[in-house]
């Protein structure tokens, strides 16, 4: 009868440590109520667990119950004893009767003092994960096989809890590497851009910063917008290298001090082109960074160009960029034209709004220049890009509130207005 | 996430009871030994554990008094268990707890 009663009471106790390792989220809180356990199905008075570390040859205690606080919290492993605890697998050592090995030499003094009276190495698919130290019996009596059994089972389910621990830390170091490897790459890649960027400005002597400007631009509005940190990104990436074709075109006509001829605007204007060419072959992190080349100079109402098309078939980001690249061009000296002033600027947009641009579009540039206006905005990009007297020229604030409430942004250009 | 209980303690003199209720066979068992820790620290020569609302103890529970048992032995304090009933009375005998405490 008592032999019935004791088994179900540490059978209860196995099945309640499979459920523990197999569901507990919470490490330490599945440690600590492994050894509960473990210590209560054959009430034991004392015990801990730790986990062994393959890189410092060292055990970390995890829990620990009436082994008082002069125990040591780390013991060291050396060659010896890791073949020895290799060799004897996952079965109860008896301290008093393993002192030869120099593991039990170094910590007899604190075995003795809380009465240790075994030490079970915790063995998963041939690797030591970390070992179990139980004390004495309540009731005074040495262990027996039958408990040196339960104590196997038991010890069995603690070393799957700490193998698995272990395999998702290798996973989080491994998800932690690449994340540091896919950021370095980005980096790279955002530099790579940035450089680009520089290479196709220094050919245009006039239009120094353009490209860089326009990539800014581009991401005020993808920002204002509501997009998402990556999107904003991509939306400036699309700024930066909107004019990578111009590589291609030569260096007298970007920079001609007069309005080109015919011949050599056609060359010119095939730079979105040339653009879309060299950019398609990249492995971009952002989508559509071609389409902005290839599109930036299209129009809502179908006059733009390489290929005239008409508001929606217009790639979004296109018409991001186009409304940048534009702003950027009336804001800046040409050989052949000075700057404009911003209200005349903001008048233009207003005005173009549903033909040359989309009209959401000019509301959110209006708005993020109006933000930073009002200093709702915290950041001065537009003062830094533009210049503080021209950014606070008088006026502006009102033009902005008004242009703001006249473009009815949800009344983009009909087709019916084209025939 | 441990749940806020309060462990139900009556305290007279050198004597403290601690109530063990339900709480005993889960993680938050743990308080009852840190309140019986508390009273032993605070001069309890007498710790009584009231089970009249415990109907079983599991391993996590006997794991917990086997705690409370070696907090009192350094403690120089006497266990007395009370109002245990003759199942947990059979498995306390049977694992040695009785080795360490009076039964009440």
């Amino acid at each position: 009868m008592e032999n019935q009663k004791k088994l179900i009471h540490t059978f209860g106790a196995l099945a309640e440590l499979g459920n523990e390792v197999a569901h507990k989220q919470n490490f330490q809180e599945m440690m600590r109520t492994s050894l509960h356990l473990l210590l209560g199905s054959l009430a034991i008075m004392r015990g801990g667990v730790a986990r062994y570390s393959r890189y410092a040859h060292e055990l970390n205690m995890i829990v620990m119950r009436g082994l008082g606080e002069e125990f040591p919290l780390s013991l060291s492993l050396c060659y010896e004893d890791e073949r020895q605890f290799l060799t004897n697998g996952l079965f109860p050592i008896e301290v008093s009767q393993a002192k030869v090995l120099p593991f039990f030499q170094i910590y007899d003094h604190s075995f003795e003092n809380r009465k240790l009276e075994l030490l079970v190495p915790l063995i998963v698919r041939d690797e030591i994960v970390g070992v179990v130290l139980l004390g004495e019996k309540a009731n005074g009596e040495p262990y027996n096989s039958y408990d040196k059994e339960i104590i196997c089972a038991m010890a069995q389910h603690i070393g799957v809890g700490i193998s698995q621990r272990n395999l998702m830390a290798e996973l989080e170091r491994r998800a932690e590497e690449n994340r540091k490897l896919y950021d370095d790459l980005r980096m790279t890649y955002k530099d790579t851009v940035k450089a680009f960027a520089a290479a196709i400005d220094y050919k245009d002597k006039y239009t120094e910063g353009h490209s860089v400007r326009v990539g800014k631009y581009s991401e005020i509005i993808a920002e204002e917008l509501g997009w998402d940190e990556n999107e904003v990104e991509g939306a400036a990436v699309a700024g930066y290298l909107h004019d990578v074709g111009k590589l291609t075109v030569e260096r007298n006509i970007i920079n001609a001090p007069y309005r080109i001829n015919a011949k050599e605007s056609a060359e010119l204007n095939k730079h979105p082109s040339v653009g879309y060419e060299i950019l398609l072959p990249i492995h971009h992190p952002y989508t559509d960074v071609p389409l902005a080349a290839k599109y930036h100079h299209e129009r809502l109402d179908g006059r733009g160009y390489p290929d005239g098309l008409i508001d929606k078939e217009i790639p979004y980001i296109a018409k991001i960029v186009n409304l940048a690249d534009s702003f950027d061009a009336m804001t800046t000296d040409r050989p052949y034209k000075r700057r404009r002033v911003a209200n005349e600027v903001i008048e233009d947009l207003q005005r173009n709004a549903g033909k040359q641009f989309a009209p959401e579009l000019v509301t959110a540039f209006c708005r993020g220049m109006l933000k930073e206006l009002t200093g709702e905005a915290k950041e001065r990009r537009f003062r830094k890009l533009l210049g503080r007297e021209y950014m606070e020229a008088e006026g502006i604030v009102p033009l902005l509130k008004n242009a703001l409430n006249g473009i009815n942004s949800s009344s983009p250009l009909t087709l019916t207005s084209l025939d | 996430m441990e749940t806020t209980i309060q462990i139900p303690v009556q305290s007279e003199g050198e004597t403290a009871t601690v109530f063990a209720n339900n709480y005993l066979n889960k993680l938050t068992g743990e308080k009852i030994e840190r309140e019986c820790r508390r009273q032993l620290e605070s001069g309890c020569k007498k710790l009584v554990v009231n089970f009249s609302e415990t109907e079983i103890v599991n391993s996590i529970g006997v794991s917990i008094l086997l705690g409370v048992i070696d907090a009192a032995s350094d403690a120089g304090a006497d266990v007395v268990f009370s109002d245990v009933n003759s199942d947990t009375i059979q498995l306390f005998e049977m694992l040695g707890l009785t080795n360490h405490v009076t039964l009440n």
